[in-house]
């Protein structure tokens, strides 16, 4: 390989004239993480009330919930991001549009807003299978109790479904950290995309991308140990099987 | 809202939009799964052997893909794949790789990662006991996988398999970082050319829709065949 390697150009001024390479990569890990942050919140909000909307006994309930989750799941992420960043825009009244399109950081709302939405599909469905794992006796139960639907929710199914889907929901936050990088595509400066730029910039791009990848594995790593301890302190004893598929093997 | 919504553009460009995209798409997706679940298998029978250096290799492997954003997987390939070819031919320069080539070798390496999660379960559904029956009959090695377990592991796992081939097929979506035709690619030259976004990202979205609900609403009913068994 004729590639001249110089890991020096990570402590070299960047372009951008805020400091070095490097920490121009880490101000992209920021945006990653920030972004992720949001997604994640809007994700678990979303994704926890549709999955339950998929296991009431309405039926106008159910039928929203599956084709929410089916909208969400059958287009790709990036074109949920433009459909968001270039179309909707046009679709509102015009000066709704017009301050959209003028907002500073557009594309890290849009970035929040695509990921969230999309991740929030795949939250419903592990929110829903969590639901349905339980055993009908304990709807029956609270129902002969004289619990209202809600409170079944409320007080019997809810608490047991979040331990119990605490390990899947642990990969989808993973995934959430890594589908921040496909905004890359509407202009939001995380971790990918600076990689790329200092590449655009320098010529160096294996080094670019190499402190990237490492930042992600990093990052991967510090994610998956904090949730597996959480996870060990409220996992319901006697369902083990649910964190034996854990992803990150 | 939809008052000026200029539909003619889509038929004027349905040619290039399926022609030149879609079949790019519908390749890479093709050649992409099938490479993938070929060296997805490899990838778990390399896990499940008995070799510590293979099953090492196999879970770094499968562990660093996962962790990893596509895109950042898409550029890597991009940018390593003339340097490899340089390597491997022993040429002066580094070889040129052409667009397609080198989305489908990072296609296939990066979902085979997910594919031999897949088929790694299937082989570990297979009970041991038919490996043993096999071996004591004299059976090989690659007898054993070759005609006991790797035949009923694809067969329950052919479910899930469609299912991650689908998701290929959208995120093949991704080549639109590498400027490629792909479906999107195409609609998005046209909605540039034409300045009519709206319509063509709305077309892109519903032609996604419609293959990857289609596709998966055929792996629920093949998932119930399968099942009665």
């Amino acid at each position: 390989m004729n590639y001249k390697w110089n890991w020096g150009i990570l402590f070299e001024v960047s372009p951008e004239g805020k400091g070095t390479y490097l920490e121009m990569l880490l101000s992209g890990l920021m945006w990653t993480l920030t972004t992720a942050f949001f997604a994640w919140m809007i994700a678990l909000l979303l994704g926890v009330t549709i999955g339950v909307l998929r296991t009431l006994p309405s039926r106008t309930g159910r039928f929203i919930g599956n084709a929410y989750v089916e909208f969400f799941r059958n287009i790709p992420l990036l074109v949920q991001l433009f459909l968001w960043y270039f179309v909707v825009p046009e679709l509102v009244p015009e000066h709704v549009g017009d301050w959209l399109k003028q907002l500073p950081n557009a594309a890290f709302y849009n970035g929040v807003l695509g990921v969230g939405l999309f991740m929030s599909a795949r939250v419903a469905e592990q929110v829903r299978t969590g639901i349905e794992s339980l055993p009908v006796g304990q709807r029956m139960a609270s129902t002969a109790l004289g619990m209202t639907t809600a409170q079944t929710y409320r007080y019997v199914l809810m608490p047991m479904v979040f331990r119990i889907i605490f390990p899947p929901l642990t990969s989808e936050l993973l995934n959430t950290i890594k589908n921040t990088s496909v905004a890359l595509t509407i202009g939001l400066m995380e971790l990918t995309a600076r990689a790329r730029s200092m590449q655009e910039f320098s010529f160096q791009v294996f080094e670019a991308f190499t402190v990237a990848t490492l930042l992600y594995l990093f990052t991967n790593m510090i994610v998956t140990i904090l949730m597996r301890r959480l996870e060990k302190s409220i996992a319901v004893p006697g369902y083990l099987g649910t964190s034996a598929n854990v992803v990150v093997h | 809202m939809f008052s000026n919504f200029d539909f003619d553009v889509i038929a004027r460009s349905w040619p290039y939009l399926f022609k030149d995209g879609m079949s790019f798409t519908l390749m890479l997706t093709g050649l992409a799964t099938g490479a993938g679940i070929v060296l997805g298998t490899i990838l778990a029978l390399m896990r499940l052997s008995k070799f510590v250096v293979l099953q090492k290799f196999a879970t770094t492997y499968v562990n660093i893909i996962r962790s990893l954003p596509l895109v950042l997987v898409i550029f890597w390939f991009y940018f390593l794949l003339p340097y490899i070819g340089q390597w491997v031919l022993g040429s002066e320069r580094p070889m040129a790789v052409g667009a397609f080539m080198s989305a489908l070798v990072t296609f296939s390496l990066f979902e085979a990662a997910y594919f031999s999660e897949i088929m790694r379960a299937g082989i570990q559904a297979v009970p041991s006991g038919q490996f043993a029956a096999a071996q004591a009959l004299g059976m090989r090695y690659h007898q054993v996988m070759g005609y006991i377990v790797l035949p009923q592991a694809f067969r329950a796992m052919t479910p899930l398999l469609l299912t991650q081939s689908i998701i290929l097929f959208q995120d093949t979506s991704l080549v639109y970082v590498l400027s490629l035709t792909d479906f999107l690619g195409a609609a998005s030259k046209v909605a540039q050319r034409d300045g009519r976004l709206v319509e063509m990202y709305i077309f892109a979205a519903l032609v996604y829709f419609v293959i990857s609900f289609g596709a998966s609403m055929l792996v629920k009913r093949l998932q119930a065949r399968i099942a009665v068994r």
